[in-house]
């Protein structure tokens, strides 16, 4: 997984730019986030992508520059980086112990409970793209009703 | 997009459309190139009232060729005006081929008011959507206030770098009210740095990298000619003794009669530079991007192959070919400095004698062995009769198609700078236009367009931009009242299966320039040939010289797509 940050012109059309880019350059892009940064000025947009290789980065990257409303991109080192993905799963319940045993999953992974009903339950995860499909996976025999996820936000630590 | 205008105090009171006149005025333009409309009738209005002139076009397609080819023999943005909507789209196929060939001009469209946008309103079109993967920046200022700092935005942006064309579009209410505007200075674009100084260390390796080569290799590419890095190009070539060659959209970036050149690569190269390109071990390659037309195979191409690379753009480093040394900046300065590490000899010059020499040998043998379809009236022929008459430095455009390819092969430039052509989108129609444009920027010199019947029918129109504006160019019409290329193409790739590509006698190429006012020559012989493009010298007035020629013709030698150089198709 490659995890680019880029920060751009906080104006309207912008995003479309650098998704036009991806498009016309023949890139996919797995997950994309944005939002204002801590300058109202700028936006930061956070992608994730599959690339072939270091020539395929660079070459996205660069292009990424050549754009004029680019202020600068980073391409994040995934360890040394906290990324954090939201999802909302709203999951079946069949039975009066699924709800528990739901809840406990869920504690497992950090995730919070909202909307407790008899019918279903939603629980909500702030982890990596990992932690969430892993999470997935364990609630999938519930029987998974709707799935609601966010791109994913980024910033590489300190001194790193 | 960012930026900071530097403020001047100094405020009028005008409208938009004033503003923007007095701000292209600013910026030294001296003429348009347009079509007026609804949606741009005021800045029409203040066009009336200033001193920049316009020159009508038939078609905002060909304002768009105009200004290009303005821009690439002026090296300033040409400008074309256009209305919203069809108007607007019309240029867009001229915007494109200016940005495939990083050529620097403003297209200025008129919108529908802004309160109308998004309302699909009469001749409404999104054109800063369509426009935006095909320009290097597009405007829509939406306060009259706006406009001075994005049309000075607009030509920096256009101009520097790698240039480009920007597109302004400027709703009718924006050009229509009027506001308290002043006018900046300088614009500054946190955004955007176009140029870096070219890194010392690598030109130094650069030199080592050459001389330590056994068979080394020049590739100028267009960029070569568009930072006018002639001299310093042909200083480099003759301190080192290396042979020259160029991309189809560098030809003449060297002249084509020096002892160390033999022309361009590619597709459409010549037999000579294409052998010499696949048996080289080292290629110092400067402003250019390494297309497939040019390179054929990018696997091959790199294969045995050290590649030295200067750009002004980073993007193209390492995009098509892996680079072993890269020199991004201004491939002029870049040149310079290797030119002075070299006098102060940085590192010895190889002793290359042998390859040189293999070089020469090679380009005799193709120029004496390369067989020549029987008859008079053959490509190679009419274009070296077209060079024996015209001056050296005339310019020369060319539409797209077989001509296009035959002057690549057979058509010496021997001034540096005066060849242009549509090389990367390859559009037909381009090459008409873009002489006038061309003479308009440089009317001192012969302009001449070496056409083909299919490309100039598309905007053959322009003879009455020529005549009306009295802008005379000369268009050598090699006519086989076929499209020529395509023809080709079905009878070597899919068994003279021919459809689509009779143009049936039609028209009367004499007459249609005489219907508008322009001369019309028929030159059946290389003699008549002669005595028209001496006489079309002499005219005050467009002339187009009709050539027939044989429709069975092919451009030979070729590298058929998707195959390496080596593979070159030869004439039987």
């Amino acid at each position: 997984m490659t995890i680019l940050s880029i920060k751009v012109e906080n104006r309207p059309g912008i995003l479309w730019k650098v998704t036009q880019l991806f498009r016309s350059r023949n890139f996919n892009i797995e997950s994309i986030s944005v939002g204002p940064t801590e300058n109202p000025e700028f936006s930061r947009i956070t992608i994730a992508m599959h690339t072939e290789g270091q020539r395929q980065t660079t070459q996205i990257i660069k292009q990424l520059n050549k754009l004029i409303d680019t202020i600068d991109v980073s391409h994040l080192d995934e360890h040394k980086t906290v990324f954090r993905e939201l999802a909302i799963f709203k999951i079946r319940i069949n039975q009066a112990s699924d709800s528990m045993e739901i809840n406990k999953i869920a504690g497992a992974y950090g995730g919070k409970v909202h909307d407790a009903r008899r019918e279903s339950i939603m629980v909500e995860l702030t982890a990596t793209p990992d932690h969430i499909a892993a999470f997935e996976e364990l609630v999938r025999p519930f029987g998974i009703i709707e799935v609601a996820r966010t791109g994913m936000a980024a910033l590489q630590r300190a001194g790193a | 997009m960012a930026g900071r205008a530097v403020p001047n105090t100094e405020m009028t009171e005008m409208i938009g459309a004033d503003a923007l006149m007095r701000s292209l005025a600013k910026e030294g333009v001296k003429e348009i190139f347009g079509l007026p409309g609804g949606a741009n009738l005021p800045m029409y209005d203040e066009l009336y009232k200033s001193d920049i002139r316009h020159i009508l076009v038939r078609h905002e397609q060909s304002a768009a060729h105009m200004a290009d080819g303005f821009g690439r023999v002026s090296r300033k943005p040409g400008v074309c005006f256009a209305t919203s909507g069809p108007g607007a789209t019309n240029l867009l196929t001229g915007i494109a081929t200016a940005s495939a060939d990083s050529a620097p001009m403003v297209a200025i469209t008129g919108q529908v008011p802004v309160k109308m946008i998004g309302r699909d309103a009469f001749q409404e079109s999104d054109i800063i959507g369509m426009a935006n993967p095909v320009v290097k920046y597009a405007f829509q200022p939406r306060t009259p206030q706006e406009i001075p700092e994005t049309v000075k935005k607009g030509f920096y942006i256009a101009e520097t770098g790698r240039p480009g064309p920007v597109l302004i579009d400027i709703p009718k209410d924006t050009q229509q009210d009027s506001a308290d505007i002043s006018f900046p200075e300088e614009v500054n674009i946190r955004g955007y740095h176009p140029l870096s100084d070219p890194d010392i260390s690598n030109i130094e390796r650069a030199i080592q990298m050459l001389a330590s080569a056994d068979r080394p290799i020049i590739l100028a590419g267009g960029g070569t000619i568009i930072s006018s890095a002639f001299s310093e190009l042909q200083a480099i070539a003759e301190a080192l003794v290396i042979p020259v060659v160029t991309t189809f959209k560098g030809k003449g970036a060297f002249p084509e009669n020096h002892p160390l050149s033999l022309g361009p690569i590619g597709m459409h190269g010549h037999a000579e530079a294409n052998k010499i390109m696949s048996e080289a071990d080292c290629v110092l390659a400067i402003g250019t991007r390494f297309s497939d037309r040019s390179i054929g195979t990018f696997e091959e191409f790199e294969r045995n192959l050290k590649i030295i690379h200067m750009d002004v753009d980073p993007a193209e480093i390492g995009k098509n070919q892996t680079t072993n040394v890269a020199v991004v900046g201004d491939v002029r300065m870049s040149l310079r400095i290797m030119m002075t590490l070299l006098k102060k000899g940085t590192a010895g010059k190889n002793n290359q004698s042998v390859w040189v020499k293999r070089a020469r040998e090679m380009r005799e043998y193709w120029q004496e062995n390369l067989k020549v379809p029987p008859g008079e009236m053959v490509a190679s022929r009419i274009l070296k009769k077209l060079r024996e008459v015209l001056p050296h430095e005339s310019i020369v455009t060319t539409e797209v198609g077989q001509h296009q390819m035959w002057a690549s092969l057979f058509f010496n430039v021997l001034e540096p700078g005066t060849f242009f052509s549509s090389t990367g989108l390859g559009t037909m129609g381009w090459g008409f236009p873009a002489a006038i444009g061309a003479k308009v920027a440089k009317p001192g010199v012969p302009v001449l367009d070496i056409a083909g019947d299919g490309s100039f029918n598309m905007t053959e129109n322009s003879l009455a931009t020529s005549v009306l504006e009295d802008i005379p160019v000369i268009v050598f019409l090699m006519n086989n009242y076929t499209l020529g290329m395509v023809a080709q193409w079905q009878r070597v790739f899919y068994e003279r299966r021919m459809i689509g590509v009779d143009q049936k006698q039609c028209p009367d190429y004499v007459k249609l320039a005489q219907s508008y006012g322009a001369e019309g020559i028929r030159a059946e012989s290389l003699d008549e040939i002669g005595r028209a493009v001496k006489t079309a010298l002499g005219n005050n007035v467009a002339t187009v010289i009709d050539i027939p020629i044989n429709p069975e013709e092919d451009v030979l030698p070729f590298v058929a797509p998707g195959t390496s150089l080596k593979e070159m198709v030869l004439p039987s």
